[in-house]
């Protein structure tokens, strides 16, 4: 028993340290991607994973990557779920994971926008937010592209160091 | 090595490497999901309805993927072609799920590549050919709002996996809506020419208006956030005059052919093939 605990313990730590394929310098735990990793009866290591977006063309080679590492760490039986619900959120990035989108010059998201039951409103008044730069930490910046390289990313750019950087989207 | 053929010398020793897969034979999108469908959800109408939400997300982005290259602005090429890859990726679950429902185990691939214009059951509005920014710009308002209104919707579904679908599609669908409104409200109340060709763009897409609203009554809240976008773009609201026949019935345009024929022509010349 202590073993099987101490085994599944074992094999989330290898799954959560997983590189994501798009941002590398953030691990599938970090993003939030990686739900749950547990050791059934059997020995079948069991981790289930979550889309960020439904389009995400890096989903497959996710879950290629977490079960190479757990193979490669001696698991022989390993079963990749897919979670759909509840839907990935930017939420869901860890501390550490902003603090590494930071250092790594893409600005970390603010929090998700809350959503109320029933039809969502549009609004088409501007809606101001306040993205300080990840380099010089100045609070002057503007969206140049609501839309960048990755479905997460927006294109900013600093107007006091002049600098572009990316934003993770909330979502 | 393998000298005889290219793709096995380059995929030798990467066998279980999905990275470079672009094609068919991808993974099932939901892989490892709890595929049984609910005992008081008819399969068969699951089905059907995932096979048409699919339909229209797929050649939705496969015209908006036509964009790529050819937009105003780079910054609206990586737009669209992101909206377009969201749309792809909701299409290709709905695609596993309709599979799972109907009881033939048909995977994304048989749906998208091996049926023909016939089977699509895709509104016509979405096969239409771009024309110029503000037709795409004004199918796409058209488009998101009445989706994000059916899939708000959806997100009660008892089936479990297509409620989840919609779950994640709503917070794609609103982004995508407040692009097209954006664009929208800046063509309409911009210059002389835009403004005429918003009303141009609105007159060729409301003929197909009547399609969207049969078969699932969102209709109110989709009047709705298009007056709202119509007033604020100092645009008129269209004048509905509906066309005979419908894309839900099979009814296409002479459009749909093309577009599938350019989809499809590499999976149906190799229809075993995958990489």
């Amino acid at each position: 028993m202590v073993t099987a605990l101490l085994d599944e313990r074992r094999a989330r730590r290898i799954a959560e340290q997983v590189p994501d394929p798009e941002l590398p310098m953030l691990t599938l735990a970090d993003l939030g991607v990686l739900r749950e990793v547990s050791l059934a009866p059997d020995g079948t290591v069991v981790a289930s994973l979550t889309p960020t977006y439904s389009g995400c063309p890096a989903m497959a080679e996710m879950r290629a990557g977490v079960a190479a590492r757990l193979r490669e760490a001696g698991y022989e039986r390993v079963e990749i779920r897919t979670v759909l619900d509840p839907p990935w959120s930017s939420d869901w990035i860890t501390a550490d994971g902003r603090r590494k989108l930071a250092e790594h010059g893409i600005a970390p998201p603010g929090a998700a926008p809350a959503r109320a039951a029933g039809p969502v409103p549009l609004v088409l008044s501007p809606t101001r937010r306040s993205v300080p730069c990840p380099r010089c930490g100045h609070p002057d910046t503007e969206e140049t592209s609501r839309f960048g390289a990755t479905s997460c990313k927006s294109l900013w750019r600093c107007l006091a160091c002049r600098e572009p950087f990316e934003y993770v989207k909330e979502i | 090595m393998s000298d005889d053929h290219v793709y096995m010398t380059l995929a030798e020793g990467h066998e279980d490497d999905t990275r470079w897969a672009y094609g068919t034979g991808f993974e099932d999108p939901l892989h490892g999901v709890d595929t049984a469908v609910p005992d008081d959800v008819d399969a068969g109408e699951l089905a059907s309805l995932c096979v048409t939400l699919a339909d229209d997300a797929l050649v939705c982005a496969q015209r908006l993927a036509e964009w790529t290259t050819r937009a105003p602005e780079l910054e609206e090429e990586v737009a669209l072609a992101n909206i377009g890859l969201d749309l792809l990726g909701q299409a290709r679950l709905l695609y596993s799920r309709a599979g799972q429902a109907d009881g033939t185990g048909r995977d994304e691939d048989a749906f998208a590549y091996f049926r023909d214009a016939g089977d699509f059951r895709n509104v016509r509005l979405a096969e239409l050919p771009n024309g110029d920014f503000a037709f795409s710009i004004v199918r796409l308002l058209v488009l998101a709002s009445w989706r994000l209104a059916h899939f708000e919707r959806l997100t009660a579904h008892r089936d479990p996996v297509l409620a989840a679908i919609a779950a994640k599609g709503v917070k794609e669908l609103t982004y995508h809506r407040q692009y097209a409104a954006e664009w929208a409200v800046r063509l309409g109340d911009g210059t002389e020419e835009s403004h005429g060709r918003m009303r141009r763009a609105q007159e060729q897409v409301a003929p197909y208006l009547g399609e969207l609203f049969t078969a699932y009554d969102v209709r109110d809240e989709v009047v709705t956030v298009l007056r709202q976008v119509t007033e604020a773009a100092g645009l008129p609201m269209p004048v509905y005059r509906p066309l005979p026949g419908s894309g839900r019935t099979g009814e296409h345009t002479e459009h749909l052919a093309p577009l599938l024929a350019e989809l499809q022509g590499v999976a149906r010349a190799h229809p075993e093939g995958t990489w």
